[in-house]
């Protein structure tokens, strides 16, 4: 090649790294500023929530969370959490107690009895129940479903058990029962949908080995499908819970809105109080800066509760499931 | 091992008679489970049909055009309408969506193509993870003490900033597995022609996730056009008309939950309306979204 | 424990028939019942049929081999015959299968009965693997509702004895079933089909993904087995086939070629198509 030949490539060649510098330098800083934007709100968060809630930890400090008196009036303020953990306890475990078999007994249906033709439909409208929002779900159950609650449920159950203390109030169908029961119908599609997912990568062999033993279905699924996907539904379950502990518009809608020692629920059918259902109440009439103070602490304690239970449950699901085909670049 | 054949014979007996003891209870277990699996779908599906059907047949009867232009006349009225929560609905949840798209599909970017093995790739995973858990309600909270108190007001932008919050942890999850779906070859390919990453990235593999992409961020932005608690304590919610950014304004969500807690028959209804243009307009905007990626996407053959 | 008299008498026949020379003729002649009658079988994945109108007569405590090139509907024919084809979705079967004079195709049949009297191994060994190998030979019995566990212990090393894996695991029962090699596996897999007490045993390809190690292991269980199970054994491999069978099914695209005692069938087939395939000439 002469001289003139490897001037001209080499002309050229300096084409290229001109024209593609500014994509080079920019584009990884912008995805890289975009990932650390993400670790920035988490600090954001974190940072909001404590520097909000140190007014009231300063003042009661570790009674905070076993007290159980609501009070507001200047001079005499003293806020304790208590009741709330409570209602927010019971009425997700209501929720789980319900929901979690529900899910199990869909997602069985889908992967392992219906076919394809009913299943794959079937799963579409489960997900349409996570995409209801959940004012619209507060809507209905405040105006049509605690009805049907209260006729049909808890009447029957008050009018059996009534003189069990567990069912001994009249009910009127605002109470954290109905609660529990709405929070389930919401948590079921995100627990039935993963438990399909880790059903369906059990491979076929295993089930073929139950049923050439002489197995019925259900005892196929039992041997067969279960042992392997244990951890999946446990780990799915806690993300149903996850979602249940912080639901906070429908609660709030039909849990009763007690506050105060009363807001301890003492039967199935007792008015109750979240932790995120009092915030969402109290939070633009808090008549003062501890008020305000004590309801931010409220979601403290609801945040390090939400972030304990989905760390959780993600490592579990995250075994069970096989992750997509890596395309990572060197 | 044994030599005589009749052995194996020994234990025939015994097994048969005890299998076909518990048959008949076996049969019946086996029918109860399929019976309560049934019911459960059963279950599940009841209340969304009843949801739908509340919606649809306490909705229609409030829609008017006053309903949707007017703003709301007196409480207990019944005159009025809803159209500053509509419109509020379709600015904070589109600056939202300005803001959490395109941070989340970069993020999303970075952790499929960029990232190396290390403890930063990790924990932005890690807290994705946390973030996307978050009650909205905390959010919320942070919204009203990171931009409500600094600003001095109730806003658009402390709105839109929380719903980003909410926004941002979906699409860059749904971003990475998009993208990790794509082929490999189709970045070697790159790479063997000299083609920076950056490049290979913007006008090879994004393409191809597009459709899986956008759809990632039409469930993030149908999630936060539904939210309410993180809207009680940053835009307040009022009955007037946007009036600027850092101004509080109303939105669906919150109208709901308002006219719901209202006693009055008719605000009750103009609940209901609200709630059926909600859904509609949520549902327009998956459908519209979805429209506009299958015209404008490549079809990319293996 | 009293042994049934039928058996005994077919023994005594089948005994007497193996030890002559010319036992293909003496077999074909003798009045022994067949294990396994398959009377114009259909077997159907949708639309599509895979085998076509088979009929074939197994014998009794004879290990009877289905050979053809990959897709000739040998391993659809077996699994018609503990009713598994049935359970692929769009799949289906037609026609009779008469095990012990009882159509098992019969309406009134359920296909749980059948499957416990008609044992199965599969192609890659398939244990439970969050069971011991105790527990794994013991699965069926356990399914079926037996509880004493003084003869499932029983029957449990019985079966492991049969399956001629009985030496190496009697000391450590406990241990995952997935701790063992592939060959130990496919015994266990065995030893748990075993242990139902089946009639029949189906194989489906047992030794390919075995090494060849595994593999003759197998086929000499499968020697010793036959005196006193019925094997049906569908394998590609023809040699396998001509060491371990004394009947072979050859097939080809859905339909039953010949049949016949293997001897015969390897050194005289009758049609040329087997000859063919005998020979290498496709497969």
């Amino acid at each position: 090649m002469n001289s003139l030949g490897s001037k001209n490539s080499r002309y050229i060649s300096s084409l290229f790294i001109v024209r593609n510098k500014g994509h080079d330098k920019l584009f990884p800083g912008l995805v890289i500023g975009a990932a650390a934007y993400t670790l920035l709100m988490v600090g954001l968060v974190a940072f909001s929530v404590m520097k909000g809630s140190i007014d009231i930890f300063s003042a009661e400090g570790i009674q905070f969370f076993y007290q159980s008196d609501w009070n507001a009036v200047e001079g005499r303020e003293s806020f304790g959490a208590f009741p709330y953990i409570i209602g927010t306890l019971l009425s997700s475990a209501l929720a789980m107690a319900i929901g979690v078999p529900i899910s199990l007994a869909i997602a069985i249906f889908i992967s392992e009895i219906a076919p394809p033709r009913i299943g794959t439909p079937l799963s579409f409208v489960t997900e349409l129940l996570a995409a209801v929002p959940s004012i619209i779900y507060g809507l209905w159950a405040l105006f049509v479903f605690r009805f049907w609650v209260r006729d049909l449920i808890e009447k029957p159950l008050y009018d059996a058990f009534g003189s069990l203390p567990f069912f001994a109030k009249t009910p009127f169908g605002l109470d954290i029962f109905t609660a529990g029961i709405v929070l389930a119908i919401m948590i079921i599609p995100i627990i039935s949908s993963i438990c399909r997912e880790v059903m369906r990568v059990v491979p076929n062999s295993q089930r073929e080995a139950a049923y050439s033993l002489g197995a019925t279905r259900w005892e196929t699924v039992r041997v067969a499908v279960f042992p392997y996907v244990k951890s999946g539904i446990v780990g799915a379950s806690m993300l149903g819970l996850g979602r249940a502990v912080g639901e906070t518009i429908l609660v709030t809608m039909i849990i009763g809105n007690v506050i105060g020692p009363s807001a301890i629920p003492t039967t199935l059918f007792s008015q109750g109080q979240t932790l995120s259902s009092l915030i969402a109440n109290e939070f633009n009439e808090a008549s003062s800066d501890l008020h305000l103070s004590a309801l931010i602490a409220l979601g403290a304690i609801l945040l390090v509760l939400t972030m304990a239970i989905n760390v959780g449950a993600r490592l579990l699901v995250k075994k069970k499931i096989k992750p997509s085909s890596g395309a990572k670049s060197q | 091992m044994t030599d005589d054949p009749r052995s194996s014979k020994k234990y025939s007996k015994i097994v048969h008679e005890t299998v076909n003891k518990k048959y008949k209870k076996r049969i019946i277990v086996n029918k109860l489970v399929t019976i309560f699996t049934i019911v459960c779908v059963i279950a599940a599906v009841v209340p969304l049909a009843s949801i739908l059907i509340e919606v649809i047949k306490n909705g229609v009867s409030a829609i008017s055009f006053e309903f949707l232009t007017q703003p709301q006349g007196s409480i207990g009225s019944g005159s009025g309408g809803i159209a500053p929560a509509i419109q509020g609905t379709i600015i904070v949840v589109g600056l939202a969506s300005l803001i959490g798209a395109p941070i989340g599909v970069l993020a999303g970017i970075y952790l499929s193509e960029f990232a190396r093995e290390g403890i930063f790739p990790d924990l932005v995973r890690f807290f994705n993870d946390v973030l996307t858990g978050l009650p909205s309600i905390v959010i919320g909270i942070v919204g009203y003490v990171a931009i409500v108190l600094s600003i001095g007001s109730f806003s658009v932008l402390a709105g839109a900033i929380s719903l980003s919050i909410i926004m941002i942890p979906i699409v860059v999850r749904v971003t990475e597995e998009t993208l990790k779906i794509v082929p490999y070859s189709f970045r070697e390919a790159g790479h063997s022609l000299g083609i920076s990453k950056a490049r290979i990235t913007l006008s090879i593999v994004l393409p191809s996730a597009k459709n899986g992409i956008l759809t990632g961020i039409v469930i993030a932005v149908s999630r936060i056009a539904g939210e309410t608690a993180p809207l009680i304590m940053t835009i307040l919610g009022t009955s007037l008309f946007f009036t600027g950014i850092t101004g509080p304004v109303d939105a669906l969500p919150l109208r709901i939950w308002r006219l719901a807690s209202q006693p009055y028959e008719s605000a009750h209804a103009f609940g209901w309306g609200s709630a059926l243009i909600l859904i509609l307009m949520i549902l327009a905007l998956s459908v519209g979204l979805r429209f506009l990626a299958q015209r404008n996407t490549f079809k990319v053959s293996a | 424990m009293a042994i049934e008299e039928p058996i005994e008498a077919d023994e005594a026949i089948l005994k007497g028939a193996r030890e002559s020379t010319s036992e293909t003729k003496k077999v074909q002649e003798s009045t022994e019942k067949y294990k396994v009658r398959i009377e114009k079988v259909n077997g159907w994945y949708g639309a599509k049929r895979a085998i076509k109108d088979v009929n074939l007569n197994v014998k009794d405590k004879a290990v009877t081999a289905f050979i053809g090139p990959s897709g000739c509907g040998k391993t659809t024919l077996l699994r018609c015959l503990n009713r598994m084809h049935e359970m692929t979705p769009g799949a289906h079967a037609d026609g009779r299968v008469v095990v012990d004079g009882i159509d098992i195709y019969d309406k009134s049949i359920d296909p749980v009965v059948i499957r416990r009297r008609i044992g199965m191994v599969f192609q890659k060994p398939n244990p439970f693997p969050t069971m011991s190998i105790f527990d794994n030979v013991a699965a069926g019995l356990r399914l079926n509702g037996m509880k004493n566990k003084t003869i499932l212990r029983e029957i449990v090393e019985e079966s492991l004895k049969n399956a001629a894996l009985w030496e190496e695991v009697k000391n450590e029962l406990e241990k995952p079933g997935m701790s063992l090699s592939g060959g130990q596996q496919q015994r266990l897999c065995i030893a748990r089909a075993l242990a139902m007490q089946p009639e029949v045993l189906l194989m489906d390809e047992p030794t390919s993904s075995l090494d060849p190690i595994g593999s003759s292991k197998i086929e000499e269980l499968v020697r010793i087995l036959k005196d006193s199970v019925t094997i049906i054994i569908v394998t590609h491999n023809m040699q396998q086939a001509a060491r371990v069978s004394d009947f072979t099914a050859f097939m080809y695209l859905g339909d039953l070629i010949e049949y016949g005692a293997t001897n015969q069938i390897f050194m005289k087939p009758e049609k040329e198509l087997t000859e063919r395939y005998i020979s290498g000439k496709f497969g």
